[in-house]
């Protein structure tokens, strides 16, 4: 892996609301002040939960949003307010996979329609001849036959459909592709497919993966480096063994031991109580002190700034993470590798079973 | 598609006997008695009972019904109790009139409906929305004969661009049929426009924020393909719905706006026939539009097929 960077963001922060005719609207801070680089080549991905942010994030990398305040440089361009002809040269280098497989493609147009149609866009030179061709070979690549080019999106299940999504934005030869919680409206076992054939795609054609996802079992598999998020800020970021084996921050380690263990792993795990505060009222200080269990009065006075823990780059942004243990049971491989194992195997089964599925015309 | 639209059909049918029926009923429960007009100044028993004989009025309901009916159905709908022609040929006369009159009103009703829609949806929230709005408010709140008097005075009269009223048919003199067409059909056309845009709002609302909307944009795609290509084919099924209600309703006349265009259409004759007690015209016009109105509904389920590749398979 390369440390060249390819995407970069700097105090990015998006605030919604605050406009309104009669009444102002609450103003919600979606996300707050990010700072982080994906190089060329990895697997970059970006957890918290549900609420936090990180699809806002996503949408202000892909530029479907524009910033508050702070940029986005791709490929050392600032991007975070390119319009026009350099938006489409930018669609054309950067592609977004979305969650809903259903409801993201047009149901009046052709697989081979909603295929060809970035290559008309970004390829215009390509007759009606090579384009039908460009969409069979795209349709071959994530594991479709060329036949289907002819079929309506509604013909298709979850998973082909995810296929296609992912073919659609392979089509204009992107360098990034930004996944927003990509298989999360999938099947586990369909899961399993889709990830694989974005892991061999990542491979085999040297794409850069953004992935935004809440699963934690997805995200160890197949990323190369973790950004933990909360409340619209990034508390803590590392390599994915950094992070799932070393989790420094609370809520790293809260949200690592939420994972329901596959057989009575009965001991102590740091569980997190209340609910997630409104990003239109944060707390003061660090966001997370409210359910923190090492909270300290000084955690609500000021925000914390990340800080470098390792060589590697693991930072944690945290007021007394020095102080606080690498907890035992998450550091030591039974309770968590096991049931990572179990995915895995899922994972493989299921592929195995997906390939005598797609062997078949 | 051939099922699904014989299917269509079949259910249409019933109804279709169910308005015969009722407009068979209702004229027979009408206050007045046709014979008395028919019959003039003279009330003598002999001669009414004369008249009574000719029009098979002493038949029971029901036979007069199955007359009536097997009649209807050969084309044959009567006898005009005024003119003495058949009803077949009056309406025949007045059909390409209404016709010509509906097509036109629903083009203007399109052309201004249609784009006020998409562009005020788009720019929600706007001034251009809120200029939209209004306008087509405006095109809904005036009334068709105040707006047919005004521009009759403006444009016939001090500027003389038009004809004020009158009918040319298309056959004789194309461009001036069209010209004399002209105003009363902008008349009718805006005020549907309104409708049109209203609706052609809505659905765009809903189309613009779904999630493949948003994949189109992600393409790089023109937000002007994004719009027309992606989000207005999906948002065509309720406007091709109203297209064809409206240009039903158009087809059964627009009493006022003929009146004042003195244009001899569906809504004259109707009007006539009702004041005159010209049962055999009124029953007949009630039930070519009923039909037409199912016909019109017909054709918008089998544009809905076309539109929509997911009805397709069933």
């Amino acid at each position: 892996m390369s440390t060249d960077v390819i995407l970069k963001a700097e105090g990015l922060t998006k605030r919604f609301g605050g406009g309104g005719f009669l009444a102002k609207a609450p103003v919600v801070q979606a996300v707050s002040d990010i700072a982080l680089e994906v190089r060329r080549g990895e697997t970059f991905a970006i957890v918290g939960e549900s609420g936090c942010g990180k699809s806002t994030l996503a949408r202000l990398l892909m530029r479907l949003l524009e910033p508050t305040a702070g940029q986005v440089t791709f490929d050392g361009q600032d991007i975070s307010h390119v319009a026009g002809a350099g938006l489409t040269r930018l669609r054309r280098d950067m592609q977004f996979i979305f969650q809903d497989p259903f409801s993201s493609l047009n149901p009046r147009m052709t697989v081979g329609k909603l295929i060809g149609e970035p290559l008309e866009v970004h390829a215009p030179e390509l007759t009606a001849h090579e384009r039908r061709r460009k969409v069979a070979e795209l349709l071959q690549q994530v594991g479709l036959p060329a036949e289907h080019a002819n079929r309506y999106p509604h013909e298709f299940s979850g998973g082909q459909r995810q296929r296609i999504g992912i073919a659609r934005a392979l089509a204009s030869g992107p360098k990034l592709i930004i996944g927003d919680e990509p298989v999360s409206a999938l099947d586990v076992s369909v899961q399993a497919q889709v990830i694989n054939l974005l892991g061999d795609l990542s491979r085999d054609l040297g794409l850069t993966l953004v992935i935004i996802a809440h699963d934690l079992g997805v995200i160890r598999h197949m990323s190369d480096r973790v950004a933990v998020m909360y409340l619209g800020r990034i508390v803590e970021m590392g390599t994915a063994a950094e992070v799932f084996d070393q989790p420094r921050h609370p809520y790293t380690q809260a949200l690592l031991a939420s994972i329901p263990a596959p057989r009575g792993a009965e001991e102590a795990r740091p569980q997190l109580t209340g609910e997630m505060p409104s990003p239109s009222a944060p707390p003061s200080g660090c966001a997370f002190h409210t359910r923190c269990p090492h909270a300290t009065p000084a955690c609500s006075a000021a925000i914390p700034a990340p800080v470098r823990v390792s060589d590697s780059g693991h930072s944690v942004a945290c007021h007394r993470w020095a102080d606080i243990p690498a907890p035992e049971g998450q550091a030591t491989p039974p309770a968590r590798s096991e049931q990572a194992e179990a995915r895995f195997a899922l994972y493989r089964a299921a592929l195995a079973g997906a390939e005598v599925q797609y062997a078949e015309p | 598609m051939l099922l699904f639209l014989s299917r269509r059909v079949l259910i249409a049918l019933p109804t279709i006997l169910l308005i015969s029926v009722f407009v068979f009923a209702l004229q027979k429960l009408l206050p007045g008695d046709p014979l008395l007009v028919l019959a003039g100044e003279e009330r003598d028993p002999a001669v009414l009972e004369l008249l009574r004989e000719k029009y098979r009025l002493n038949d029971p309901l029901v036979v007069q019904y199955f007359t009536w009916v097997t009649n209807a159905l050969t084309g044959d709908l009567g006898i005009s109790l005024r003119t003495n022609q058949p009803v077949t040929e009056l309406m025949l006369q007045k059909l390409p009139v209404t016709l010509q009159l509906a097509a036109m009103s629903m083009i203007f009703a399109l052309v201004i409906g249609v784009p006020a829609g998409i562009l005020s949806a788009y720019k929600k929230g706007t001034v251009t929305d809120y200029i939209a709005n209004i306008v087509a408010l405006s095109g809904l709140s005036i009334p068709n004969f105040w707006l047919g008097i005004m521009l009759i005075l403006l444009v016939s009269v001090k500027w003389q661009l038009l004809p004020a009223s009158g009918y040319v048919p298309l056959s004789e003199d194309f461009g001036q049929s069209i010209r004399t067409m002209l105003m009363p059909s902008f008349v009718l056309g805006t005020a549907l426009a309104a409708t049109m845009m209203r609706h052609t709002r809505s659905a765009m609302l809903g189309v613009l924020s779904a999630d493949y909307v948003r994949t189109a944009r992600a393409k790089g795609l023109t937000e002007r393909r994004v719009v027309l290509k992606h989000a207005f084919r999906n948002a065509l099924t309720p406007i091709v719905t109203l297209t064809a209600l409206l240009f039903g309703e158009l087809v059964a006349g627009a009493v006022l706006t003929e009146q004042i265009f003195t244009i001899p259409g569906f809504g004259k004759m109707v009007v006539d026939a009702v004041f005159n007690r010209d049962y055999a015209v009124v029953q007949g016009i009630v039930l070519v539009t009923a039909v037409g109105f199912i016909f019109m509904n017909l054709v918008a389920d089998a544009l809905y097929f076309i539109l929509n590749p997911r009805l397709r398979g069933q």
